[in-house]
């Protein structure tokens, strides 16, 4: 009925306008509804994080405190549980975990891509049927085995699951498919070993794919919870989620100043780093597409 | 020294190609060596070690066990609290995978068209993917505690009743569904985004010389059909996402109250490694990879056809 009235009659450039700026504050009022439900349980983090405990459940509520409590509220967060130690564990384990899953993803991913080998197809194979499997079903058997072993409460128990990603071996495969044959032939030619070829022309050229995988890898296992909550036992050797969780279940709990604090230490790293290289995150989403 | 040998005796020294041959099977198994062990022992031995527990009594630290044939699947066919964690994980998936693609379709759209607001938007809905969701989730508790809550304060200025959101059985669900929304909208908007930008500005154009020019119009001829795709993707990963839902239950209501949000990875959680009942938390693996399959082979066969440089 609308466009009927629009080709009988043009409407004047008053009504666009109008009907312009009307459509546009829709828009602004759907994204920002949208935005204060995403930022709620943030803004509601960082205000208690500096309210003295009886202003956190006041009806009204206010951004910023009467009584500034800030201090107090992370002393007794940082004093009441090892926090700083949970960052750096958690530090450690995506490291490690990064660092031995891109050493045998890539070398694997060349072979995939540039030679040919016997046992290639299968090995394909395996990976795309690897991709399948969740990263929770082996836990049970990895589990009994490491308690076998006695390895249950170490680092190695918290990372070795994830030391192969055939998520990684898949996406590098894919990059290097695209790498030009002709450049790794003279340098064949010229008595350059495969070894050499994979770590010094390849991989500079495979950045963009291997700066998308570590941020994956880093999200994806600095805010797990499943595996180390199944390993740890020993709260020194928390992560930040399992310390978290900790945390918000001992004592200090109920004392909701320090509690918020001590989320707000937790989930600073990784959102600081988004901020700082928010283009190279969406990027890396983009790329990989998968969590 | 090959190369010197060939210069001399050229008829004598082996082919460069089947020499090349050979190096390529040795580099190439030596360089797929270690990812092949790593494979072998972290997935494929223990899933034939799960499906081999399946049909056993096996519980940890007992010396013994012997076969039980299909006793465990019986079992759970018939245990109530798997009954109803599956009945609970659909619930969740049924709400959290047309809410999560749908809103995030539509931020997507909305955000997609401004210019100098645009990157301010795409940053606040992507921080809780960021974020630890274990802190969050405890933010997210007090927040819609029943009394002192700033939610319910807000509900209670507007004129509502008192909303017990995660004590009430019939809400704990879908307020657990709201929470995993909220987590994966960010995530799902930037592959919209991606895929948005990606269409080609004369479809629009054309579209608008046939005089569909009404935004509905444009979405129904160009966007939807367009983005095809990229939603089907999203829509697999959100489902694959959303029935390992773990994290919010852990955390805010483990399993309560009375069983009301139990969910599939909760109760294995729950029967291997806290009960330590092996053999059933191996058919209950079982069971959950059996839900996960069919939409993790989907989305392996989608990426293997999307991705591309």
């Amino acid at each position: 009925m609308r466009t009927s009235t629009t080709i009988a009659r043009p409407p004047t450039p008053v009504a666009i306008r109008m009907r312009r700026l009307v459509s546009l504050a829709l828009v602004h009022a759907v994204l920002i509804g949208g935005a204060v439900f995403m930022l709620l349980p943030f803004v509601f983090m960082l205000t208690s994080a500096i309210k003295p405990p009886g202003e956190i459940f006041e009806a009204t509520f206010r951004l910023w405190p009467r009584q500034f409590y800030g201090w107090q509220n992370f002393e007794s967060a940082l004093s009441t549980a090892p926090l700083l130690r949970f960052l750096l564990n958690g530090l450690i384990v995506c490291g490690g975990i990064l660092v031995v899953q891109l050493l045998v993803a890539i070398p694997c991913a060349y072979a995939l891509a540039k030679l040919r080998f016997p046992g290639r197809p299968i090995l394909f194979s395996l990976v795309l049927l690897g991709l399948c499997i969740p990263v929770q079903a082996p836990s049970l058997p990895l589990y009994i085995a490491f308690a076998e072993l006695g390895i249950l409460n170490t680092y190695l128990s918290m990372m070795m699951p994830f030391f192969l990603s055939v998520f990684a071996i898949f996406l590098f495969r894919q990059f290097f498919k695209s790498y030009p044959d002709e450049i790794i032939q003279a340098a064949r030619l010229d008595g350059v070993g495969e070894f050499e070829i994979v770590w010094r022309i390849v991989v500079p050229s495979a950045w963009p794919a291997i700066a998308a995988f570590s941020i994956f890898s880093v999200v994806a296992h600095w805010n797990d919870l499943y595996w180390p909550l199944i390993v740890v036992s020993d709260t020194k050797l928390a992560t930040p989620p399992l310390g978290m969780m900790y945390f918000a279940d001992s004592e200090l709990g109920s004392n909701y100043g320090a509690l918020a604090a001590g989320a707000t230490i937790i989930t600073a790293p990784l959102v600081i780093a988004f901020l700082i290289a928010r283009r190279r995150f969406i990027a890396g989403i983009t790329m990989t597409g998968i969590k | 020294m090959t190369t010197a040998t060939a210069q001399i005796t050229p008829l004598d020294a082996a082919p460069p190609a089947s020499r090349q041959r050979w190096i390529e099977r040795f580099a190439g198994l030596g360089f797929a060596a270690p990812a092949f062990i790593l494979l072998v022992l972290t997935n494929l031995a223990p899933l034939a070690a799960l499906a081999f527990l399946s049909f056993t009594n096996y519980e940890l630290g007992a010396l013994d066990f012997s076969f039980v044939g299909l006793k465990n699947f019986s079992a759970a066919l018939q245990d109530s609290v798997v009954r109803r964690s599956v009945t609970n994980t659909l619930l969740y998936v049924a709400i959290v995978v047309p809410g999560g693609v749908l809103i995030s379709l539509l931020v997507a759209i909305l955000i997609h068209q401004r210019k100098r607001t645009r990157s301010l938007y795409e940053v606040i809905y992507f921080l809780p993917v960021t974020s630890t969701l274990i802190a969050m989730a405890t933010m997210w508790q007090f927040l819609l505690h029943p009394t002192l809550g700033l939610i319910n304060q807000a509900l209670k200025g507007l004129g509502f009743a008192e909303t017990a959101f995660l004590s009430d059985p019939r809400l704990v669900i879908p307020t657990l569904a709201a929470i995993g929304i909220w987590q994966l909208v960010g995530f799902n908007m930037v592959l919209f985004l991606a895929g948005l930008s990606a269409i080609p500005r004369d479809l629009y154009e054309a579209v608008d010389i046939d005089g569909a020019s009404h935004p509905i119009d444009r979405f129904l001829k160009v966007t939807w059909p367009m983005l095809g795709p990229t939603t089907m993707f999203v829509t697999v990963t959100t489902f694959i996402t959303a029935f390992k839902i773990f994290d919010t239950v852990a955390v805010m209501t483990r399993g309560g109250p009375g069983g009301a949000s139990e969910v599939l990875l909760y109760a294995i959680y729950l029967e291997g490694f806290q009960y330590f009942h092996m053999s059933y938390a191996a058919t209950l693996t079982l069971v959950f990879l059996a839900f996960t399959l069919v939409f993790s082979v989907l989305q392996t066969f989608i990426l293997d056809r999307r991705v591309h440089y």
